[in-house]
C-alpha cells in the first residue's frame, strides 16, 4: 500500500509540469500554430523564476517565502511570454516556418535555461549548486491538516499549489475552449482561418494571444520542475525530455486539456513504473520507459485513421495564414 | 408595398486588368420577390453579387440599398445593410455544430448558451419550413444540409437580401424542390432573394422576374410569367457570334474510345456519373457540353484514369476492327503511359492539376516526357527544346525558359499546357474549357491547334461552355446533364436552342 | 483587396510577394539580418556578462578555428552538420516534415556501434567500414520508413510522429548503453575499441576527419544530382508541389513518400555513423546533439548555410548566440519574399 501511494505521489510529481506544458500548447494549436519551441519555453521559464527567487534572496536580509514566490512567478511568465513572442512575431507576422522557428526556440531556450541557470552557481560563490529555499518552501508548502489525513491526504493533499493550479488551468481552459464565445472563434481559427476571417475574426490577434497565453502556462511547467520538484536548485538538462512529452501530451489528450490531466498521471506513470515492477534488469527498464512515446505514437496512428473528426489535430495546424492568398 | 426597390444597382461597373467583368450593369430587386440573375459562365453574375456582399468594391456606378447610396466595402459592411450571400463554396467549419458555426464570429456574452442559440435556430427553421438539426456537426452532413446551415446563418444575422449563388449546383433534383420551398416561404415572410443561375427550368419555377447578364453586359429584366425557355435563351446567348473556325470534313473516322456504362462517384462518394455510354472517334472532335458542374470532370479524369471507376467499362481500340483493345477502366495514369497510349489530358484546374506552378516551362514539359529517357537521370534537352518550341509556336509571353509559370498569365500558361500536350502527337486529346480566359486571337489558336490534330488523326474530345463555339468547332456534341448522358447531336445540324434544352435535362421538358 | 477601415489619412503598410529578387539584394538582407543579431547579441552579452562582447566574439572564432586541431574540428561539425541538412533536403523538397533526423542518426549511430564492437576487430578494416556505412544507413533509412509509411497509407501527421520516433530511439541507445556498458557501472559506452581501433576511420589527408569530409563531399554532390538530375528528384519536387499534379502525371504518391523517407532516414543513419566510427568512437544519447534539430533550419535556409553551421558550437552560451542568429536569419526571409511599402492612404 505505501508502495502503490508513494508510485502515485510520484507520477503526479512527474505529471505536473508536463500537464502544465500539455495545457499551454494545446492552447497554441487551437490556434492553428504548432509551437515546437516548447520545450525552450518552459527551460526559459523555470530558469527565470530560479533567477528571480535567487536575486531577491541574495539581496533582502530577510528574504520572506511568499515575495520569492510572487516574484519568480511574476519572472517566469514575464520569461515564458519572451520565447512566445519570439515564436508569434516571426510565425505570425514574418510568416517563417513554424516548425523552423520552434525548434530554433527550442535550442536557445536550452541554451538559454542551462547558462543561467550554470552561471548563477558561479555568482553565488562558485562551488556546489546554488539553492533558493525559502522561495522553494512556499512553493513545496502542503496544505496544513488535510494533507495528514492518512491515505487520502497522503494522495490527495500532499502537493504544493502548482500542482492544484495546473488542474484547475487545464479544467479551466477546457471549459474556456468548449462553453465561451472567444473559445468558439479561437477554435475555428485553428481550423479554418480563411473562414474565422470571413465571419469577422481578427485571426492574427487570435494566433498572438492564444499562443502568448499558452507560452506561459508552458512556462509555468519549468518553474514548478524547478521549485517544487528540484526544490530551489539548477542542474543542467536537468528538466531532460519532459517538454517533448508535454508535445507528446497534446496527442494523448486529443486536444482536450482535460484529457491531459489523466494523461499526464499516465504518462507520469509510464516514466516511473520500471522503478516499481521488480525483476526489471537495468537494460529492461530503459526499454519500459520508450512507453510513454510508443503510447502517443499508437494513439497518433489511431486518431489519423479519421475515426471522429473532432479527435483530429486542428485543420490548419502547421499553417500560415495569408488573407491575399485566399 | 411589394414594389418598393430595396436594392437599386446604377451602371455599376467592375475591371480585372483589362477584363470588364462588368460593364454599366442596372438592377433592381424589390421587396418580397425573387429575382433570378441568368447568364452563361463568365457573364459576371457573380461578380456583380460579390460587389453587393463586400467581396469587391465597384469602379463605378453607385449601390443604393432601401432607396439610401451606400458604400460595401467588407462582409461587414453588407451584413450591416442585411444583405446575407450564401456562396458556392461554403465556409463552415467542419468539427463544429450547425448552431455554433452560425453563431460564429458575432458578438455576445462570454458564456456560450448554446442551449438559447439552438431555440432561436429552431424557430428560424420552423418559421421558414428548413429541415435542420441545430447540435449536429457539420462533417456529418450532405451537401444539402450544409447549404441550409449556410442560409440559416445569414438569417440569424438579421439578413433581409439573401443572394444565393448556383444554389441548385449542388443539389439533387428533390433537394432542390425543398430549396425551393423554403425559398418561396421566405419570400411570403417579406425577405427579398436574390438567386444566380444558368438553369432556365429552375428560372422559369421559382423566381418572380429575371435580369439576363451577357458578357458583362446587362441586357434586360422580364417578368418570369411573360418568359419563355426559348426567349431567355435568346437574351442568354444572344446573336449569334460569327465564327470562322475552319471546319474540315472528318476523314478516316474510326472507332479510338468507347465508354460503356460508365459509373462514377466522387470523394464524397457522390454519385457523378451515371451510366454513360458513348463512342469517340480518331479523326473528329467531340464536343462534350452541359452545365458546369454536370459530370464534364470527371468523365474526361476517368478516361484518363485519374478517378476510381464504380463500374462499367472504357475501351480504347488501336485499330478499327477492335483486334487491340485496352481496358483504361482498369488502369492509373502512369499505367495508360506505360503501355504507350498516347493519351493527352489538359484538364480544367491548369496549375492544380496539369502543371506545376513553381517550376520553370522546361521543368513542365518534363511531366510527360521524363519517364521516357533511359536511365534513372532526366534529360533535360529534348524538353528545353520542346519548351522553346512551344513558346514560338504558339507566341507564349514569358521573360525566359526559366521563369515558373506561375508568374505567367492565364492565357499563355494554358498555351504551355495544350502546347505540351500536343506535342506527343496524341492519339486521344482531351481538353476542358480549353479557352477559359483566353482572349479572342488566343482562343482561336487553341481552336485551330485542335483541328490540326484532328486531322492528324487524334481522337479529341472537347468540354466546352460556349454553345456557338462548340457548334462551329466539333463534328458531334454529347450533352451531360446531371451526369447522364442526355443526348448526343451532330453539331452540323443541331441548334444552341436544342442543346440548351438537352443541357437542362431537356428530355423531361420536351 | 481594399482594406475595411476606410479611416482617411492613416498610415498604411502595404505587403507584397515579391516576384522576383536580385540575388545581391537577398544577400544584402541576410548579411543585415546576420549584423543585427551579432549587435543584439552583443547587447545581450554586455547586459549578461559586463564583458567585452568582441571578446567573446573572439574567443568564439578561437574556439572555432584557433588552431590546427581545433581547425579540423570545427570542420568536422560543420560537414555532420551539413550531411544532416543535405539528407533532410529531399524529405523537405517533398513537404515531408521529417523532424526524426535526431532518431535516423541516433539508430545509424547505434548500427555502427554495434558493429564496432562485434565485428570491429574481427574484419579487416576496409570490410569493416564498408559494414559500418552501409548497415548504419539501413538502420537509419528504417527509421524514416516508418513515419512515412504511416503517412502514405493514413496519412498520419508525420511532424508529430517523427518527432515521437526521436524519443524511442534514444531509449533503444539507452537500452543499449545498458548492455555494451564498459567499464561496467560508468552508465557509458566508453570509447569503443581504444587499443585496437577496430572500426574507427582511419587518417585520410593527415587527419582522422579526412575520411567523414570526403564521404560528405560526395554524398552532397550525389543527393544534389539527385535532386536536380535524376526522375526520383523530379517526382518528388512535384508530389511536393500538388499531388493531384502527380497523379496526373502517373506517379505513385505513395511509392515517392517512402522511397524519399527512406532516402532521406539513410543519409541520417549514415551521419550517425560518421559521429560514432569517424569522430567520437562511442555512443549515447547526446550523439546526435540536436544536430537533427540544427540540421532542419539549415536545411530549410539553404541560402545561408555556411553562416549557420559556423556557429554550431556547443557551448550553452554559444547556443544563445546561435539562436539569436537564427531568429534574424529565419526572420529576415520574409523581407527576402516580401515588399514592404508604406504610405498614407488617400483621402476616401
Amino acid at each position: 500500500m505505501a508502495v502503490l501511494i508513494t508510485f502515485i505521489q510520484r507520477s503526479i510529481g512527474q505529471g505536473i509540469a508536463i500537464l502544465f506544458g500539455a495545457t499551454g500548447e494545446i492552447l497554441t494549436e487551437k490556434s492553428g500554430n504548432l509551437n515546437l519551441g516548447i520545450p525552450g519555453i518552459m527551460y526559459m521559464g523555470g530558469v527565470a523564476g530560479l533567477l528571480g527567487a535567487f536575486f531577491y534572496e541574495n539581496g533582502t536580509a530577510n528574504p520572506s517565502p511568499l515575495a520569492g514566490m510572487l516574484i519568480s512567478i511574476i519572472c517566469c511568465l514575464l520569461c515564458s511570454l519572451l520565447g512566445g513572442l519570439i515564436y508569434t512575431f516571426l510565425t505570425v507576422t514574418l510568416r517563417a516556418n513554424q516548425n523552423v522557428v520552434g525548434l530554433a526556440l527550442t535550442t536557445f531556450g536550452t541554451g538559454f535555461g542551462n547558462f543561467f541557470g550554470g552561471s548563477i552557481s558561479k555568482m553565488a560563490g562558485g562551488v556546489g549548486q546554488i539553492s533558493v529555499k525559502t522561495t522553494a518552501s512556499a512553493f513545496r508548502a502542503k496544505i496544513p491538516g488535510l494533507s495528514g489525513i492518512p491515505v487520502i491526504g497522503q494522495l490527495l493533499f500532499n502537493y504544493g499549489f502548482l500542482t492544484y493550479l495546473a488542474i484547475i488551468l487545464a479544467v479551466v481552459c477546457t471549459y474556456f475552449l468548449k462553453r465561451t464565445r472567444i473559445g468558439l472563434h479561437l477554435v475555428a481559427v485553428g481550423e479554418s482561418p480563411a473562414t474565422a476571417d470571413s465571419a469577422g475574426i481578427n485571426v492574427p490577434k487570435y494566433k498572438y494571444t492564444a499562443t502568448l497565453v499558452g507560452s506561459m502556462i508552458a512556462g509555468l511547467g519549468g518553474l514548478y520542475f524547478v521549485m517544487e520538484y528540484l526544490g530551489g536548485t539548477w542542474s543542467n538538462n536537468g528538466f531532460g525530455d519532459r517538454g517533448w512529452l508535454a508535445v507528446a501530451l497534446v496527442i494523448l489528450a486529443l486536444w482536450n486539456p482535460s484529457n491531459a490531466i489523466w494523461g499526464s498521471l499516465v504518462f507520469g506513470a509510464l516514466y516511473i513504473i520500471y522503478i516499481y515492477i521488480p525483476g526489471l534488469s537495468r537494460a529492461q527498464q530503459e526499454l519500459c520507459k520508450m512507453l510513454p512515446y510508443l503510447v502517443t505514437l499508437i494513439v497518433l496512428v489511431i486518431t489519423s485513421r479519421r475515426n471522429k473528426p473532432e479527435n483530429q489535430p486542428p485543420a490548419s495546424l502547421g499553417l500560415s495564414y495569408f488573407r491575399e492568398e485566399r | 408595398m411589394s414594389e418598393t426597390n430595396v436594392i437599386e444597382l446604377k451602371n455599376v461597373t467592375k475591371r480585372f486588368g483589362d477584363v470588364v467583368a462588368n460593364d454599366n450593369v442596372n438592377l433592381t430587386l424589390r421587396k418580397g420577390e425573387i429575382l433570378s440573375i441568368l447568364g452563361e459562365n463568365g457573364s459576371g453574375k457573380t461578380t456583380l453579387m460579390n460587389m453587393l456582399s463586400g467581396i469587391y468594391f465597384p469602379d463605378e456606378g453607385t449601390i443604393r440599398v432601401n432607396g439610401k447610396e451606400v458604400l460595401i466595402q467588407s462582409p461587414r459592411d453588407a451584413f450591416d445593410l442585411g444583405i446575407g450571400m450564401i456562396h458556392q463554396h461554403f465556409k463552415l467549419i467542419n468539427i463544429l455544430t450547425a448552431a455554433e458555426n452560425i453563431i460564429l464570429g458575432l458578438s455576445g456574452s462570454v458564456r456560450l448558451n448554446m442551449k438559447e442559440v439552438e431555440k432561436e435556430i429552431d424557430e428560424l427553421t420552423s418559421k421558414y419550413g428548413f429541415d435542420l438539426n441545430p447540435s449536429q456537426k457539420i462533417y456529418s452532413m450532405s451537401v444539402s444540409q450544409k447549404q441550409t446551415v449556410e442560409i440559416v446563418k445569414v438569417l440569424y444575422r438579421g439578413a433581409e437580401i439573401l443572394i444565393l449563388d448556383e444554389p441548385t449546383a449542388v443539389l439533387t433534383p428533390q433537394e432542390t424542390d425543398k430549396l425551393f420551398d423554403v425559398l418561396r416561404s421566405m419570400r411570403d415572410n417579406g425577405k427579398s432573394i436574390i438567386i444566380i443561375t444558368h438553369k432556365l427550368n429552375e428560372v422559369l419555377e421559382i423566381s418572380d422576374r429575371v435580369s439576363v447578364l451577357r458578357k458583362g453586359k446587362y441586357i434586360g429584366t422580364v417578368d418570369t410569367c411573360d418568359a419563355t425557355q426559348e426567349s431567355l435563351t435568346e437574351m442568354m446567348v444572344g446573336e449569334k457570334v460569327s465564327l470562322d473556325i475552319d471546319r474540315s470534313k472528318p476523314e478516316n473516322v474510326e472507332r479510338r474510345i468507347e465508354v460503356r456504362g460508365l459509373n462514377v462517384r466522387n470523394n464524397e462518394g457522390y454519385h457523378v456519373l451515371k451510366d454513360i455510354s458513348f463512342t469517340a472517334n480518331a479523326g473528329e472532335i467531340l464536343g462534350i457540353a452541359g452545365i458546369s458542374g454536370n459530370g464534364q470532370k470527371e468523365l474526361l479524369e476517368a478516361i484518363g484514369g485519374l478517378q476510381n471507376i464504380e463500374s462499367g467499362e472504357i475501351l480504347y481500340y488501336t485499330k478499327h476492327d477492335g483486334n487491340v483493345i485496352e481496358k483504361l477502366h482498369q488502369m492509373e495514369a502512369g499505367d495508360i503511359f506505360d503501355l504507350g497510349i498516347r493519351l493527352s489530358f489538359v484538364p480544367e484546374d491548369r496549375l492544380g492539376m496539369g502543371l506545376v506552378g513553381s517550376m520553370d516551362i522546361t521543368d513542365n514539359m518534363m511531366i510527360r516526357s521524363y519517364k521516357k529517357s533511359p536511365g534513372i537521370f532526366t534529360d533535360r534537352k529534348a524538353p528545353h527544346k520542346l519548351a522553346g518550341d512551344v513558346v514560338e509556336k504558339l507566341e507564349v509571353v514569358t521573360p525566359s525558359l526559366e521563369t515558373p509559370v506561375r508568374r505567367l498569365s492565364g492565357g499563355n500558361v494554358q498555351k504551355v499546357l495544350v502546347g505540351r500536350e500536343i506535342a506527343s502527337a496524341p492519339r486521344v486529346l482531351m481538353v476542358a474549357y480549353p479557352v477559359r480566359g483566353l482572349d479572342i486571337n488566343s482562343s482561336y489558336a487553341i481552336y485551330n491547334l485542335l483541328n490540326e490534330q484532328k486531322r492528324a488523326g487524334a481522337c479529341v474530345m472537347c468540354v466546352g461552355e460556349d454553345l456557338d463555339v462548340l457548334l462551329s468547332l466539333c463534328d458531334r456534341i454529347l450533352v451531360l446533364a446531371g451526369g447522364r448522358v442526355s443526348g448526343i447531336v451532330n453539331a452540323r445540324e443541331s441548334t444552341k436552342e436544342e442543346l440548351g434544352l438537352l443541357m437542362t435535362g431537356g428530355k423531361e421538358n420536351a | 483587396m481594399s482594406k475595411q477601415n476606410n479611416t482617411s489619412g492613416r498610415t498604411v503598410i502595404h505587403m507584397e510577394k515579391r516576384n522576383s529578387i536580385s540575388r545581391k539584394k537577398a544577400w544584402t538582407i541576410r548579411l543585415t539580418a546576420v549584423l543585427l543579431s551579432l549587435i543584439v547579441c552583443a547587447i545581450v552579452i554586455v547586459a549578461i556578462t559586463k564583458q567585452n562582447p568582441l571578446q567573446v566574439y573572439a574567443g568564439i572564432i578561437q574556439g572555432a578555428v584557433g588552431s590546427k586541431r581545433r581547425i579540423w574540428v570545427t570542420v568536422r561539425e560543420t560537414v555532420i552538420l551539413l550531411v544532416i541538412a543535405v539528407g533532410l533536403v529531399p524529405a523537405f523538397r517533398m513537404r515531408f516534415w521529417n523532424i526524426g533526423a535526431e532518431g535516423q542518426i541516433l539508430m545509424g549511430g547505434a548500427a555502427s556501434a554495434a558493429l564496432m564492437i562485434y565485428l570491429g576487430n574481427k574484419l579487416p578494416l576496409p570490410v569493416a567500414l564498408i559494414l559500418i556505412i552501409a548497415v548504419s544507413a539501413v538502420a537509419g533509412m528504417l527509421w524514416g520508413i516508418i513515419p512515412a509509411f504511416f503517412k502514405a497509407y493514413f496519412n498520419t501527421n508525420e511532424t508529430l510522429f517523427t518527432l515521437m520516433m526521436n524519443y524511442v530511439a534514444t531509449q533503444i541507445i539507452n537500452f543499449l548503453i545498458c548492455i555494451w556498458e564498459n567499464p561496467k557501472g560508468s552508465n557509458t559506452v566508453g570509447v569503443i575499441n581504444s587499443k585496437t581501433k577496430g572500426g574507427w576511420f582511419p587518417k585520410v589527408f593527415g587527419s582522422e576527419y579526412g575520411l567523414s569530409v570526403l564521404i560528405v563531399l560526395v554524398v552532397t554532390v550525389l543527393i544534389t544530382m539527385y535532386m536536380n538530375y535524376s526522375k526520383h528528384g523530379y517526382e518528388l519536387a512535384v508530389v511536393g508541389e500538388s499531388t493531384e499534379t502527380a497523379r496526373y502525371a502517373g506517379i505513385n504518391v505513395k511509392n515517392v513518400i517512402i522511397r524519399t523517407m527512406c532516402l532521406s532516414g539513410a543519409v541520417c543513419g549514415l551521419a550517425g555513423a560518421l559521429i560514432v566510427s569517424g569522430a567520437s568512437h562511442t555512443i549515447s544519447t547526446s550523439t546526435a546533439g540536436g544536430r537533427g534539430f540544427t540540421a532542419i533550419i539549415v536545411a530549410w535556409m539553404s541560402g545561408s548555410i555556411q553562416i549557420a553551421t559556423q556557429f554550431g558550437l556547443n557551448e550553452n552560451a554559444s547556443d544563445i548566440i546561435t539562436g539569436i542568429l537564427l531568429f534574424f536569419l529565419i526572420g529576415c526571409e520574409f523581407f527576402v519574399n516580401y515588399k514592404l511599402s508604406v504610405y498614407k492612404e488617400k483621402e476616401a
